[in-house]
């Protein structure tokens, strides 16, 4: 009596779980693959089986190799701004020197965080507007006029712009989890380092950069990952534009799917941008849980 | 502070001092270094200083000059702004971001305590269909989603919302849970059981108590998410009555064309709620990105 009641506790208190990942999370995912081979639109009720024509569209289609492209550079800068200069940034805020000032720019840095991101790229718009946007009238104030331009409205610019807006966003964010694996670092290595005559760069590459090296890992897997997924920012800004030129490849699935109806084509954007998200993800699962159990 | 610096900066090599000796070199790199946090502190906090004090301008004045303060403060955007939609938005937001906190906690934490205390091949399994969740993205779902949502009538409902956030919040509320529970001396719950207690009641009166800081934190990542999502937030609802705050924004820009000072007083009031709950809380904030690694 007492060994079966052990037994039902767990199925049911797992089963709600279940459920909502089988039925919201994995269930989409078959689906998703499904479609893939389909041709449909979101009233049809019929699905035309269509093989392989819509993967042989993806291999043509200019659209997806711009977003693509756009998505590669979105993960160079992100890895540069975010986990290279983050980790500086941590660094030089956990310096002794800074202490005192540390926990004011901590706040600071990490305020945009906390930001809805359709607020920040609302509010970019301000910034980056051509007559009154603060980045122009800047520009103008300290007579550098002859740089200010549309920057969401020129094809050039537009993608970079919307990168600018995101790591203007979320450096704080990284920031603050080096702060974190920084501050686990044990004092009395920095102690015999700097008892070795090491000065506060070698400091930095001898000892803190091996000893979060875990950290930079995650982040780095963390921020490539956020990278192919990027949809609200350029989203809001620009929906892509002009031309095709801000495009990734979240958007481009959203415009073939909801704008442009053709549901087939975006179920293989969506397979595409799961697979390519999904080999870094793996990494990330193994490398987190190598670290945390046991 | 100022004195000593104003001495050795005049007589670098003379004056002793009983303080740690710092060379003028390390000096400059360090107010640089110093001057440089500083520009970058500025560029972090003028935009969101504007919003505000734009805020309360009218679009003239915008137009006319960006950098000004207000000559005359317009409190009435505010109230526009909250009468002409805000105010339906802010409640959905918030009854979309209650329910979807009450249940991913409390499912979360159901399974964490199961993913915890058994030990068995079906339980392996599940850690792996709990941690596989992980790799999704709302993203990749969209449209399986739009179908199955449209099946069975959810769409343009709150509960389309609510629902798929639960989903996508659970595999990460799961993990970080699950590892708190592992630290729970086994003799707690061993004795409870000799004493006649329930397995449920060993969750209830021991595990979720005993958790409250982790479950403060999943409450914080999770309000986070819910009341900033923008995507499901377009997509599945489409009445604009039933828009949550993100998308509902888009709605705002959209209707209000040039009454800009009543659209950054919107922002501003999408903004405060999570301000003031993180500022209070956000310890248990960074406890959590940090362990959980996630990106917002």
């Amino acid at each position: 009596m007492k060994i079966k009641r052990v037994k039902i506790t767990p199925i049911l208190f797992m089963l709600p779980t279940v459920l909502f990942l089988g039925l919201f999370i994995y269930i989409p995912l078959i689906q998703n693959f499904y479609n893939s081979f389909f041709e449909f639109s979101v009233f049809s009720q019929t699905k035309e089986f269509v093989g392989l024509s819509k993967f042989k569209q993806l291999f043509a289609d200019g659209v997806a190799l711009t977003a693509l492209n756009n998505n590669v550079k979105y993960a160079i800068i992100s890895v540069i701004l975010q986990v290279f200069f983050a980790l500086v940034l941590a660094a030089i805020l956990e310096d002794k020197f800074f202490r005192r000032f540390a926990q004011v720019f901590r706040v600071i840095y990490f305020m945009p965080v906390m930001i809805s991101i359709s607020v920040i790229a609302l509010l970019f718009g301000f910034v980056y507007n051509p007559q009154i946007g603060l980045l122009n009238s800047f520009l103008e104030l300290i007579g550098l006029e002859q740089f200010a331009k549309p920057w969401l409205g020129n094809s050039t610019t537009a993608i970079y712009s919307v990168i600018a807006m995101s790591q203007w966003q979320s450096i704080g964010l990284i920031t603050m989890l080096f702060i974190v694996s920084i501050q686990k670092i044990p004092k009395d290595l920095y102690e015999a380092a700097e008892i070795d005559g090491a000065g506060k760069i070698r400091r930095f590459f001898s000892v803190t950069v091996p000893q979060v090296k875990e950290a930079t890992f995650v982040n780095l897997l963390v921020t490539v990952t956020g990278s192919i997924l990027v949809f609200n920012e350029p989203y809001i800004l620009t929906n892509g534009g002009p031309g095709n030129s801000s495009m990734t490849l979240a958007i481009h699935m959203y415009q073939t799917g909801f704008v442009k109806d053709d549901m087939g084509y975006a179920s293989t954007l969506a397979s595409l941008i799961f697979l390519l998200s999904a080999v870094f993800a793996l990494i990330q699962i193994k490398v987190s849980k190598t670290g945390k159990e046991e | 502070m100022i004195k000593t610096n104003v001495k050795k900066s005049t007589f670098p090599s003379t004056v002793p001092t009983n303080k740690i000796k710092i060379p003028i070199q390390t000096r400059i790199t360090k107010n640089i270094v110093f001057l440089g946090l500083l520009c970058f502190a500025i560029i972090i906090l003028y935009p969101l200083f504007w919003m505000f004090i734009s805020s309360f301008k009218s679009y003239q004045e915008i137009y006319s000059n960006v950098w000004a303060l207000p000559t005359e403060w317009k409190v009435e955007n505010y109230s526009l702004a909250w009468s002409k939609g805000i105010s339906s938005y802010f409640i959905n937001s918030v009854y979309v971001t209650l329910s979807t906190i009450i249940l991913t906690v409390l499912i979360g934490a159901m399974a964490a305590f199961v993913l915890s205390r058994y030990k068995n091949r079906w339980i392996d399994a599940a850690l792996l269909f709990t941690i596989g969740g992980l790799m999704m993205n709302p993203q990749v779902a969209l449209i399986p989603l739009f179908e199955i949502l449209t099946i069975t009538n959810l769409i343009d409902t709150h509960w389309a919302l609510i629902l798929t956030y639960v989903a996508y919040r659970l595999p990460l509320t799961i993990i970080l849970i699950r590892a708190f529970f592992l630290t729970v001396p086994k003799e707690l719950s061993e004795s409870a059981l000799m004493d006649g207690c329930t397995e449920f009641g060993i969750f209830w009166r021991i595990y979720l108590p005993i958790s409250l800081p982790i479950v403060v934190t999943s409450v914080i990542l999770t309000a986070y998410f819910a009341w900033n999502e923008f995507l499901f937030a377009t997509v599945f609802i489409n009445s604009s009555e039933l828009k949550t705050i993100p998308s509902g924004l888009m709605v705002f820009r959209d209707a209000l064309r040039t009454d800009w000072g009543v659209l950054l007083s919107g922002m501003v009031i999408a903004t405060v709620p999570m301000i003031v709950l993180l500022i209070f809380l956000q310890k248990y904030l960074v406890r959590g990105l940090a362990e959980g690694s996630v990106k917002g």
